[in-house]
């Protein structure tokens, strides 16, 4: 329950020309953390030169707050996993989501991080990082323009605005606050074991087989 | 430069009993090329590298290629030809701007008799190359520096471009599936509609 | 029995304890991607560096072998991906070669700006990064990325996609070039010098550069050879091997230019070599974009879908902004490669990253990477 619903839009709206600026905590909060977000520097393949075009003059990722791109997992609070995972890589794509800490956001930026994309066929890519890490945002493409990552970038910031500040990840009264630690997926002799983390990632129930 | 049987034949006079046969090429590229026997394939890399008129500088491409067992079918008679894994080698002379000069070794089969002389130490080029036709075909490099794994883990097993390995079943889920997959799709659904199903009668 | 820790002692006269080893990558900013350097330190000297590879490994070979011939074409496009289209064109090469498909002459003139346009930017990336690598974090780069983008445009315009352009077929290419297009390129060319000018100016004889490059990284010329490295890597030790002079494919024999090349071998000869190979691109997209011919891109009876050519087998290869890229295509006469085999530049370039880094600083050995110019979709593929 927010405070501030007690006052409507177009109350504030009349307030605000006059001079008069209310709002909550909560979106104060809210702003500043949705504006702020700072991605991890961190680039697979292909989608990861988009990443960095979008964060050069022309796309200017610095307009959205985001243009502190930081080299440590500790210093960072959004993942964008920016092209093909292969099993090879996958622990370290989760042991590197571990490091951060809450709150933090994961964007699968590409068609290879989404489901593995065109190289869905191949024996060591992984069919999506949403088989070992929670997803807060796809973004198709192949690869996404700038302006796509741009697109989500601004969405996930909606997101984070609308989030109540009582069950935000980084309140001690959201619960399960302290950072969890996702599988870490291990090298077998045939596949990563397991391949994939049974408690975030089900396998789809697929309909319409039997179409002839 | 010089044809390829000018070649063989210049082997063969510094190298009495090597092994050398030319193979056709049937494409328009004409590369044709050299299968070499692997007792002598170190003398003969390090020939063709030195040889005044030849001086193949650079290997420019190494890859595997395998061959499985197959049924062939000559003047009606059927026989099975057994398998192999084969190596190959583009070279090229820098200096002479010749090339390319294929040669290529075959193992015995592909099971245990899969040791070829590794080329690396005459041409460095070979190194990463070849550790990718262990890794990949399963090509044993005898010679070789540093044989390990380069692009899959230590830990795995199999050797994924034969041709009959078996990748692990996992993009049975995709949205519009088709064919091979989509059989694949629907065997992996009768799996778990029948697991469940054993659950509940124990 | 001797283990390698105990070889290692003995041939270096180190003990345990005195060394630092330590893992860059597959995560570092530093490494291009995730490649990662297994790295032993004395102090800040690099003792021993080791690659390991495959962060990367997308299968390309395997995919494309259970695809038909057409199929694969996109896929080169995500090799390297700061240079599909001459990735593109090495592989319309290969299958030409092994089909013996001719290729009308607009077609290769586009062909041939393509590359070039390839060329300069990513020449232009690299030495942003190379820089960047040097501690310029930031402007270079932004510099760098500026005249991508103009490429970028032209591509796309072109192609539909700034970067994966999957633009060349089997004879030919997919779309033919408007006149407002060329006239475009024709603009790109005429300012792209200054961005060169401005970049040398700015950097060229900065002292910090030069005594971080000068003297570093040495690579020999017969070495080089000897190890496979192509590209502007060798042509930095002073070995005047271009395949577009070499091989005179497509119709490069009828462009006037020179090939650059370097004295020492040094990360500072590499790092040249490209800004003066932008130039002579440049002095090839001029005479190109005068001489193009009028006519078909693509003979309408040359067969993409459904090709299947003799059994047989081709190398082709092409000069890559990187070097020597190649394919190797082996048919049994069906509809799919029975072998497909991508000849990485990128990867054998780096046969040599450890003799040439070994008694280096580890700050050093990470502009020497910068300067060989790896792109790990290529690397690993």
């Amino acid at each position: 329950m927010s405070d501030a619903s007690q006052v409507t839009q177009s109350d504030r709206d009349e307030m605000r020309r006059n001079g008069i600026l209310v709002t909550s905590i909560q979106e104060i909060y809210n702003w500043g953390r949705s504006h702020s977000v700072w991605p991890l520097q961190f680039g697979l393949a292909c989608c990861a030169i988009e990443m960095i075009a979008a964060s050069m003059a022309k796309y200017d990722i610095a307009r959205f707050g985001s243009e502190v791109f930081r080299p440590s997992p500790r210093q960072a609070d959004l993942l964008i996993v920016s092209g093909t995972v292969t099993k090879k890589m996958a622990p370290q794509v989760v042991r590197i989501w571990n490091l951060m800490p809450e709150p933090k956001f994961c964007i699968a930026m590409g068609a290879c991080a989404i489901s593995g994309g065109p190289f869905k066929q191949g024996y060591n890519v992984l069919k999506g990082i949403d088989r070992f890490l929670p997803v807060d945002l796809y973004i198709p493409g192949c690869p996404p323009r700038p302006e796509a990552l741009l697109h989500g970038l601004i969405e996930l910031q909606k997101r984070i605005g609308k989030e109540p500040m009582r069950t935000s990840r980084l309140s001690p009264a959201a619960g399960d606050s302290p950072a969890k630690t996702y599988v870490l997926p291990e090298f077998g002799e045939h596949d990563i074991v397991p391949p994939c983390n049974p408690a975030i990632w089900k396998a789809p129930e697929l309909t319409g087989l039997d179409r002839t | 430069m010089e044809t390829i049987e000018a070649i063989r034949d210049r082997i063969l006079a510094t190298f009495p009993g090597a092994e050398v046969t030319v193979v056709l090429n049937g494409s328009p590229s004409a590369q044709h090329s050299l299968r070499i026997g692997k007792a002598h394939a170190l003398a003969i890399a390090r020939w063709l590298r030195n040889d005044e008129a030849l001086s193949l500088d650079q290997c420019s491409n190494v890859t595997g290629v395998d061959w499985p067992e197959r049924e062939v079918t000559e003047n009606k008679v059927k026989r099975i030809e057994p398998g192999c894994l084969e190596v190959v080698y583009h070279l090229y002379s820098i200096s002479k701007r010749l090339g390319p000069v294929v040669i290529r070794m075959r193992t015995g089969n592909r099971t245990d008799d899969v040791t070829l002389p590794s080329l690396t130490p005459v041409w460095r080029a070979c190194e990463f190359q070849e550790r990718e036709v262990f890794d990949l075909f399963g090509v044993h490099f005898g010679g070789h520096p540093d044989l390990r794994r380069i692009l899959m883990w230590d830990e795995f097993k199999d050797h994924p471009m034969r041709r009959d390995y078996v990748a692990p079943d996992d993009f049975d889920w995709e949205p519009t599936p088709h064919d091979d997959v989509l059989a694949r799709a629907k065997e992996n659904r009768e799996k778990r509609t029948a697991a469940p199903a054993k659950e509940g009668g124990a | 029995m001797n283990t390698v820790a105990d070889l290692f002692s003995e041939n270096t006269g180190f003990r345990e304890g005195d060394l630092l080893e330590l893992s860059m990558g597959p995560h570092h900013p530093s490494t291009h991607g995730v490649f990662r350097m297994n790295v032993t330190l004395d102090g800040e000297r690099v003792v021993r560096l080791k690659p390991v590879f495959g962060y990367l490994h997308r299968n390309h070979e395997k995919i494309a072998e259970g695809n038909s011939y057409l199929a694969a074409m996109p896929y080169t496009d995500r090799l390297d991906y700061l240079a599909g289209m001459t990735n593109n064109w090495a592989y319309a090469h290969a299958v030409e070669k092994l089909c013996g498909v001719e290729v009308p002459v607009r077609a290769e003139y586009l062909r041939v700006i393509l590359a070039e346009l390839t060329r300069i930017q990513n020449h232009a990336c690299l030495c942003g990064f190379l820089v960047q690598d040097l501690g310029a974090s930031g402007t270079p780069l932004m510099y760098a990325f500026r005249e991508r983008e103009k490429v970028l445009d032209l591509f796309e315009a072109i192609s539909g996609s700034r970067m994966m352009g999957n633009f060349q077929r089997f004879g030919g290419c997919r779309e033919d070039a408007k006149p407002e297009w060329l006239a475009a390129v024709a603009k790109l060319v005429a300012e792209f010098p200054s961005f060169l000018d401005e970049f040398e100016e700015l950097l060229a004889g900065n002292e910090i550069i030069l005594s971080r490059t000068q003297g570093i990284g040495v690579m020999k010329a017969d070495q080089a050879v000897n190890a496979g490295v192509t590209g502007p890597v060798l042509r930095s030790t002073g070995v005047a091997h271009d395949l577009r002079k070499v091989d005179r494919y497509g119709v490069y024999s009828r462009f006037e230019f020179s090939v650059p090349v370097g004295a020492h071998g040094d990360t500072y000869d590499r790092y040249m070599v490209r800004l003066l190979e932008c130039r002579e691109s440049l002095k090839i997209l001029a005479q190109a974009l005068k001489d193009i011919p009028d006519g078909p891109v693509l003979d309408p009876k040359a067969k993409q879908k459904g090709l299947r050519p003799k059994a047989g087998e081709a190398y082709g290869r092409i000069e890559g902004p990187k070097g020597e890229i190649g394919f190797y295509l082996i048919s049994d006469g069906g509809p799919n490669p029975y072998r497909f085999r991508i000849r990485p530049p990128s990867l054998i370039n780096l046969t040599l990253l450890e003799d040439i880094c070994l008694g280096q600083t580890l700050a050093d050995a990470v502009a020497v990477l910068g300067s060989i110019d790896i792109v790990l979709g290529e690397v690993d593929r």
